[in-house]
């Protein structure tokens, strides 16, 4: 029986996991507004076709920093919280904006920038004292705008914490306006008769327009409201909201709605797009169910034919969305990790292979999502600090993954799901900032560079990592427990020793391609700049290891505090160096950032100065006269 | 005795690692310095040295004596050099350590031949515009032109104090004042204050003063000087010579900043009396003097045909810059269009020319400003050391580790 149970229970536990990450893949049901068939329409936004739900998710991560609305924050955790999709927030802002505008979603946590608005303090009844609605900043809207204006004209790097959040949350208002004047304009009350007004408007609009310009007679009425209409539209359009409107067919230019009504002064083409967004949303703002589900369909089906291209891709980045591979890759890491951390205690076998399963499970979804991601993006896998972050954590865990089918010891498997849990939780915050699958800058406009420089030296990083969470293995479990035995710590230094020397090819390789790609873009091999310093710094760092374990200068506990150390280096070179800019000027010091890595820097050393403790005074090892 | 003893030290891995760890060292400092001294003056002062008396970090002195880069460079060449003369010998077991260090010393030596012999220039034009010259972005020159006779004095002669007599000049020059950077303003006919620096051509209209270096590399310094030009029977008087008034781009800029204040038409007026040139007579000739950023002729030409600059849809993200330029050489007959983009320099003649900076788009087009282009030209003879050394390092750890994985996995197979 309990070798059955041994045998069984690793599958049986990592089957369950699985079971769990596939039943969520499955589409929620709408229940009466098709809002998840309304997150599949087609837009440009950040330059890219995508879904309405990436613009959903990634505006309602930008304002308020999480995918789901919660429109009643204010109560208690017991109560029952009314909770709303990012696609259901959406739709009311686009299109039923006088609700929408009532819900608490703009954070704003700095509490000089909260007197500045004259925001609610907390109470039970309409505010958490961290989220609020449009409503209640907009009173103070016209001295913020000129406050932004005022702090923009600072150097970033000069800007001070309220500063700072003055301009975070400014720009925070300024998407909600985007997306709220992206369907119709913000102020109208019933768009489609307003739209059918302006289109029967045009023509003696334009007529009177000409005869003003050539001083002849013309109707004052007609010139002023049809001037009033452009304007509006022309205020719409300098928003740039999201591009709705299709072109007249698959290889045209998609318009934003201002842009395409001032266009249609001009006799282009009016897509048919424009008129039937506005029946869909007088129907929502009338709250009726069928015309909206109706409406929309009907949308769908005239954008079929041209477009099943983009709606096709809209469709894939869904299920990516819903998928959220990385997030789900995360909590089976720490659920494996803690499993691998506990067989070294009592030694279990069954942990340990149960472990292993889960972070096999793990390391295939967050494979999954990476390679999801290129195909989605059809760019190589690193392209920007998030999508770095996901790489560094996916090239680690393999390398665990190795070490572990060699060693079978547990101590891959911490090492996969260690790293694997802090740089996804890493790329988790980093998503915050928007779109994480920006568009790539001219320069960086090469998928050849992108192949070969970025994952080299993000791999030469990740091993980097992966040595130094293996020093800190064997200085934790040295200096805290009984379970480092001396195989356990001559196979730790093995595994050190393998993971540095693959680092120093990597990180070599890596930081010379980046020379040469800098060379072919600009003819300048090496310029000496802050982020090329950090990857040299590293290679050097790597080969004095090398050579100083080669010249007998360190030995077994040398290397693993040198590697250890290692840790220290690659987090300067990753994200030291960009904090540069800012973090050594004097405001700079309270930049949250910097304070969790000199905390992770400080901690590192503490770390070492452990490992330096003579053999004594260590729980393991102390048998031994020099190790 | 001492030969060995010196043999031996020079020889040692010890020694390696002492550099290694100055190196790491030295980057970490020349890149903190950046901060405060800009990435220019930190290369020169931590990296393109020999020895470095004392760190300046965060407003601070702190007194210490450190081998500069080109000491750590050297010393690395010397030891990997010995070392492998020495000790090393050439087995297949170590093949791969040979590899990886034949890499390293190329790339050294690379490094170091670049320094010495890269030249970074620029070319500026807008669309339509021939140039069969590179201008230096950091360097500029006082030149006297009579007739097609040009003579260039380089303006880091130009000393405050000195006097400068040159054989092909009728006349000596006495360098009054000389300012690395300088700003500049015009002299407007009814509001002005104050005399004139001095009475004579360009200064007429437009006062001059010094200000502070620029530190980043996409700046630049714009230098103005004071001068006294005399010939054998007395002096010239003094003139005021100044970068703003020889670069053509600078004028641009000049016209651009004060449209918003006087209007497009005094502004035009305001660039065209910058741009005038200066001239004495002396003997007879007639000699038009200007302080230009320093050129380097070609023999050949390029035509700026077109500058496109797109951005993705709907956002202001830069998709692709684009110049296309005719390249003509009368020498060999050449005659053809060419493409240089980000990421996809022309190599020609020796130089290379990159994509720069671009005024084109519809930001330029709204602002009434000529679609113009700027590459940058590279010179450098070694610019393939780096490809050789980075496959051969490639190639050397590869092996090296694959050596000793391969021993492990039989090692741990045995077990």
């Amino acid at each position: 029986m309990k070798k059955i149970f041994q045998k069984w229970f690793p599958p049986l536990l990592a089957f369950a996991m699985a079971l769990r990450f596939f039943a969520q893949l499955q589409t929620p049901k709408d229940k009466d507004f098709a809002f998840s068939e309304f997150g599949q329409l087609p837009v440009v936004f950040n330059g890219r076709v995508k879904p309405m739900d990436s613009v959903a998710r990634n505006s309602l991560l930008q304002i308020r920093q999480t995918q789901t609305l919660d429109v009643e924050p204010w109560k208690s955790w017991h109560e029952n919280h009314k909770i709303i999709s990012a696609d259901e927030w959406l739709a009311n802002v686009m299109m039923n904006s006088q609700v929408a505008d009532n819900w608490p979603v703009f954070r704003v946590d700095n509490p000089d920038l909260m007197t500045f608005l004259k925001l609610p303090e907390m109470n039970k009844t309409n505010c958490d004292g961290e989220h609020f609605s449009w409503n209640q900043i907009e009173p103070s809207l016209q001295a913020f705008d000129s406050e932004n204006e005022r702090v923009e004209k600072i150097e970033s790097a000069d800007r001070n914490a309220y500063e700072r959040a003055v301009v975070k949350v400014h720009a925070r208002l300024e998407l909600y306006a985007q997306v709220k004047n992206a369907i119709e304009p913000q102020d109208s009350e019933s768009w489609k008769s307003e739209l059918a007004d302006y289109f029967n408007l045009i023509p003696s609009g334009v007529a009177a327009v000409r005869a003003q310009q050539s001083g002849q007679n013309y109707d004052t009425n007609v010139f002023n409201a049809f001037a009033s209409e452009l304007q509006r539209f022309d205020f719409m359009s300098q928003l740039e909201p999201p591009l709705i409107i299709p072109p007249e067919n698959s290889s045209g230019d998609w318009k934003n709605l201002g842009g395409a009504l001032l266009d249609s002064v001009k006799g282009e083409y009016i897509s048919p797009a424009i008129e039937k967004y506005a029946t869909m949303a007088d129907a929502f703002k009338n709250q009726n169910v069928t015309g909206f589900n109706s409406a929309l369909a009907d949308l769908r089906a005239f954008l079929v034919p041209n477009f099943s291209h983009a709606m096709a891709k809209s469709r894939a980045e869904i299920f990516f969305n819903q998928m959220q591979p990385f997030y789900n890759a995360m909590v089976i890491y720490v659920l494996a990790g803690l499993l691998a951390i506990f067989s070294w205690f009592n030694l279990s076998e069954t942990l340990r292979r149960s472990a292993v399963w889960l972070i096999w499970l793990a390391f295939f979804i967050h494979t999954t999502g990476l390679i999801y991601r290129i195909v989605l993006q059809g760019r190589p896998p690193v392209t920007n600090l998030y999508s770095a972050a996901i790489f560094v954590g996916w090239g680690a865990c393999l390398l665990g993954l190795i070490l572990e089918k060699f060693h079978k010891n547990g101590i891959g498997a911490v090492v996969s799901a260690g790293i694997g849990f802090v740089t996804l939780i890493i790329a988790q915050n980093l998503a915050l900032d928007g779109d994480t699958m920006e568009m790539m800058r001219a320069v960086l406009d090469t998928n050849f560079w992108l192949i070969t420089h970025v994952p080299c030296v993000t791999l030469g990083y990740a091993s980097t990592f992966v040595a130094g969470f293996l020093g800190l293995i064997y200085i934790v479990r040295g200096v805290f427990t009984k379970t480092l035995d001396e195989a356990t710590a001559k196979s730790l230094t093995r595994m050190i020793y393998g993971i540095v020397c693959f680092a120093t090819l990597f990180s070599f390789v890596g930081t010379v391609l980046g020379g040469i790609w800098a060379d072919q873009s600009w003819g300048r091999f090496w310029g000496w700049d802050p982020k090329e310093n950090g990857a040299l710094i590293i290679v050097l760092w790597n080969a004095l290891i090398l050579h100083a374990r080669w010249g007998g200068m360190i030995r077994e506990r040398g290397l693993v505090c040198c590697a250890v150390f290692g840790n220290i280096v690659t987090s300067w070179s990753f994200f030291g160096v960009n904090m540069l800019g800012i973090g050594l000027h004097s405001y700079g010091w309270t930049d949250a950032t910097f304070w969790w890595l000199f905390g992770f820097i400080a901690s590192q050393l503490i770390f070492i100065a452990l490992g330096l403790l003579p053999l004594k005074f260590w729980r393991s090892l102390h048998d031994i006269t020099s190790a | 005795m001492l030969v060995s003893r010196l043999l031996k030290i020079f020889t040692s891995l010890r020694l390696t690692v002492v550099l290694l760890a100055f190196a790491i060292v030295l980057v970490f400092v020349g890149t903190l310095a950046q901060v405060d001294e800009g990435l220019y003056q930190a290369q020169s002062r931590y990296f393109r040295q020999w020895l470095i008396f004392g760190f300046d970090l965060f407003g601070r002195r702190i007194p210490i004596i450190f081998p500069g880069g080109y000491l750590i460079g050297t010393l690395l060449l010397i030891n990997l050099l010995t070392a492998h003369i020495y000790r090393f010998q050439f087995t297949r077991k170590k093949i791969g350590i040979w590899l990886t260090h034949i890499g390293v010393i190329l790339l050294l030596v690379g490094q170091l031949v670049t320094d010495m012999l890269a030249r970074e220039m620029q070319m500026h034009f807008d669309e339509g515009q021939t140039r069969n010259y590179a201008e230096s972005a950091t360097d500029y020159e006082l030149i006297f032109q009579n007739g097609d006779e040009v003579t260039s004095i380089p303006a880091k002669l130009l000393k405050p104090g000195d006097e400068l007599k040159i054989d092909s000049l009728p006349f000596a020059i006495h360098v009054k004042a000389f300012w690395k950077n300088s700003d500049l303003n015009y002299r407007a006919p009814m509001v002005q204050n104050g005399p004139p620096m001095v009475t004579n051509g360009l200064a007429l209209n437009f006062d001059f003063w010094p200000t502070n270096e620029v530190k980043t590399m996409d700046e630049r310094n714009v230098p103005t000087s004071v001068i006294e030009l005399i010939p054998p029977n007395g002096s010239l008087g003094d003139w005021a010579i100044s970068g703003w008034s020889g670069d053509d781009a600078l004028v641009e800029a000049i016209r651009n900043s004060y449209v918003g204040e006087v209007g497009a038409q005094m502004a035009q007026k305001i660039s065209e009396t910058l741009a005038q040139p200066q001239s004495i007579e002396v003997g007879g000739k007639k000699f038009t003097f200007t302080l230009r950023p320093m050129r380097f002729p070609q023999p050949f030409s390029l035509t700026l045909l077109k500058a496109t600059h797109t951005v993705y849809p709907g956002t202001d993200i830069p998709k692709d810059f684009r110049s296309r330029v005719l390249l003509q050489n009368p020498k060999t007959g050449e005659k053809r269009e060419v493409e240089i983009s980000m990421n996809h320099p022309l190599r020609y003649g020796g130089l290379t020319f990159y994509q720069y900076q671009m005024t084109a788009g519809q930001l330029a087009q709204e602002a009434g400003q000529t679609p113009s282009s700027v590459l940058q030209v590279v010179r450098n003879p070694s610019w393939l050391t780096p490809y050789i050394g980075c496959a051969l390092v490639g190639i050397g750890l590869l092996v090296q580790f694959l050596t000793h994985l391969v021993e492990f996995m039989s090692k741990q197979k045995q077990k």
